[in-house]
């Protein structure tokens, strides 16, 4: 009973925070900032389902992320389709390309398959940067703006609450995956895969699951975040920013939802902060993300729920 | 009546026979015992016969189905559960859900249901939730049903793999070594345990060192040696065999041993 309870009050405390943050927000830009929060803990939820959960590493995630971005870009400047419908396409697309992809890499493990997964990326990123007359390229390529029954979406507040209804969602979705039996699979795949496989858990369909699901969160982050710029580039589905997505994942806490949220808002917020500091703004990051491994090995949300605890008691 | 049998099993590993010719057959309610010395291929064959290697010859079947092909989870839908020598629990994971895992064919698995946690999911994980309760009952771990399994004893966790393995239901139960390292008192709970199992019609296939075990609860033996079969039959037939005692303490041995 205290399982189902926790899992409300994440989400009610998640949707606290939502709605008061602009309260104290002095000027527009810290709600963009937090919009790219929103935007990049919901992809980092989906990813940490298939690291976090199923215990399955993607370094090509951002080529989801780019499908999607690049499906609400493509489609509706050449093909007329709403973005929303782009979206859908889109999330569609990339959860096919998960699943075949999928099927043969996912039977490599450790080191083989953050390899195979790395090169998916490359592969993406590559398409989208050379295929120039669909994608413009490096250059990059505008997006429609997002637009529902002739009301058009802009402006930092719109997309401020657009993305904080996302995350919401995606969030729900995550913690309810927890006590089912596909939750219970993915958990106990990563655990022992040799003894999922003799109670009878099908390890090669859920770790196929997992990543079908990680690539949907993925994509419709990518095309949110895409609508939401007006612009999108090859970047977006590099190597840099599937590593991104690592960090925040892992940085955060594998297997929890907060510790996504809470990673991606560190990966999003500490680079504003440190632009103060100008030239070393990569070095002091990249030394955060050392320093928190070596004393928070767990991730910042679990380490921090082991310290209340213990204090609690 | 007979529901597991194996017959003719061999593997090799580039080129060493691990398991030649081993073949048995084992009845509803029965404990077969499989015991040998150290290397005699006891794990291997648990390996073959759940799937997990496969054989280079020989044939296992499931009441009366071949089943030599067949993956691990297949098997285990099929009716065949095992345990391991290594423990293989769900560390972070309670002990009711490692147990809850093991209902999983029980269960019926709809993704799109779990992720919006429909209300038939949460009725069914209720229902899951009080059956692996109650095979925790069994092993006597109901009161550990919410720690995590990666925090109880070793003894405990023997038991709970058991509790898992019972959970899925099974028509046979492979059982490794469920005593080693555990004292006195907790190799008398598993003896008693593996005796109700078995009496419920469940095929038990144990492999296992501790000899007064085996001997007091085993309908039959198996004595296997490097990978062949020794002998096979009751315990008072493989006590009275020299060739057991032999096997597990060479020629000069089981001299000594005959003498004293």
């Amino acid at each position: 009973m205290a399982r189902l309870n926790h899992r409300y009050v994440i989400l009610v405390v998640l949707a606290a925070v939502i709605a008061l943050l602009p309260l104290v927000f002095p000027s527009s830009y810290y709600l963009r900032v937090a919009a790219l929060v929103w935007v990049s803990a919901f992809a980092a939820i989906g990813l940490n389902i298939l690291m976090g959960k199923a215990g399955q590493v993607s370094l090509g995630h951002a080529g989801f992320f780019g499908i999607g971005a690049y499906a609400v870009a493509i489609l509706p400047a050449r093909f007329g389709l709403p973005s929303l419908v782009a979206l859908a396409i889109g999330a569609a697309l990339s959860a096919l390309l998960a699943f075949l992809v999928g099927r043969p890499i996912l039977r490599l493990k450790g080191h083989y398959l953050a390899i195979a997964t790395l090169g998916f990326g490359v592969l993406v990123a590559m398409v989208i940067t050379t295929e120039s007359r669909w994608t413009g390229g490096p250059d990059g390529m505008a997006v429609a703006k997002l637009s529902l029954f002739g009301w058009r979406a802009s402006g930092s507040a719109t997309w401020y609450w657009i993305t904080g209804g996302l995350l919401l969602i995606g969030a729900w979705i995550a913690l309810n995956l927890d006590d089912t039996p596909t939750g219970r699979a993915f958990r106990a795949l990563h655990d022992s895969e040799i003894a999922a496989r003799v109670t009878g858990v099908d390890v090669n369909r859920f770790k196929l699951q997992a990543f079908v699901i990680a690539a949907v969160y993925g994509s419709i982050a990518g095309s949110a975040l895409a609508m939401m710029n007006g612009f999108i580039n090859p970047d977006q589905a590099g190597f840099l920013h599937s590593v991104e997505l690592v960090t925040m994942v892992v940085l955060g806490g594998l297997g929890s939802v907060v510790g996504s949220i809470v990673g991606a808002a560190v990966l999003i917020v500490l680079p504003q902060l440190l632009t103060v500091f100008q030239d070393y703004e990569n070095l002091m990051l990249g030394a955060i993300i050392i320093l928190s491994m070596i004393f928070m090995r767990d991730g910042m949300v679990p380490m921090a729920w082991k310290l209340l605890t213990r204090t609690g008691r | 009546m007979t529901i597991l049998e194996v017959s003719d099993i061999g593997i090799a590993f580039g080129g060493v026979k691990a398991i030649d010719g081993v073949g048995f057959a084992v009845a509803q309610g029965q404990i077969f015992s499989i015991i040998g010395p150290n290397g005699a291929g006891k794990t291997t064959l648990f390996n073959v016969i759940s799937g997990m290697y496969r054989p280079s010859h020989g044939r296992v079947a499931l009441d009366g189905r071949d089943v030599t092909d067949l993956a691990p989870d297949a098997l285990a839908a099929r009716g065949l559960s095992r345990t391991f020598q290594n423990l293989q629990i769900f560390q972070r994971m309670t002990a009711a859900e490692n147990v809850m895992v093991g209902r999983h064919l029980q269960e019926r698995c709809n993704l799109f249901a779990d992720l919006l946690r429909l209300p038939s999911v949460t009725r069914q994980n209720r229902a899951t939730r009080e059956a692996a309760l109650g095979f925790l009952d069994q092993v006597g771990l109901r009161d550990g049903a919410d720690v995590l399994a990666g925090s109880l004893s070793y003894g405990a966790c023997k038991r709970l793999e058991i509790a898992r393995a019972l959970a899925a239901e099974p028509r046979v139960l492979l059982l490794d070594e469920p005593a080693a390292g555990c004292n006195a008192v907790e190799t008398e709970e598993i003896d008693k345990l593996i005796c109700r199992v078995a009496a419920k019609g469940i095929a038990v296939v144990l492999v296992e060192h501790d000899m007064k075990l085996v001997m007091k609860i085993s309908h039959r033996i198996l004595v296997l040696v490097q990978g062949r079969m020794l002998i096979e039959g009751n315990p008072q037939e493989v006590r009275d065999n020299p060739a057991v005692l032999e096997a597990y303490l060479g020629k000069h041995g089981a001299r000594e041993a005959a003498r004293a």
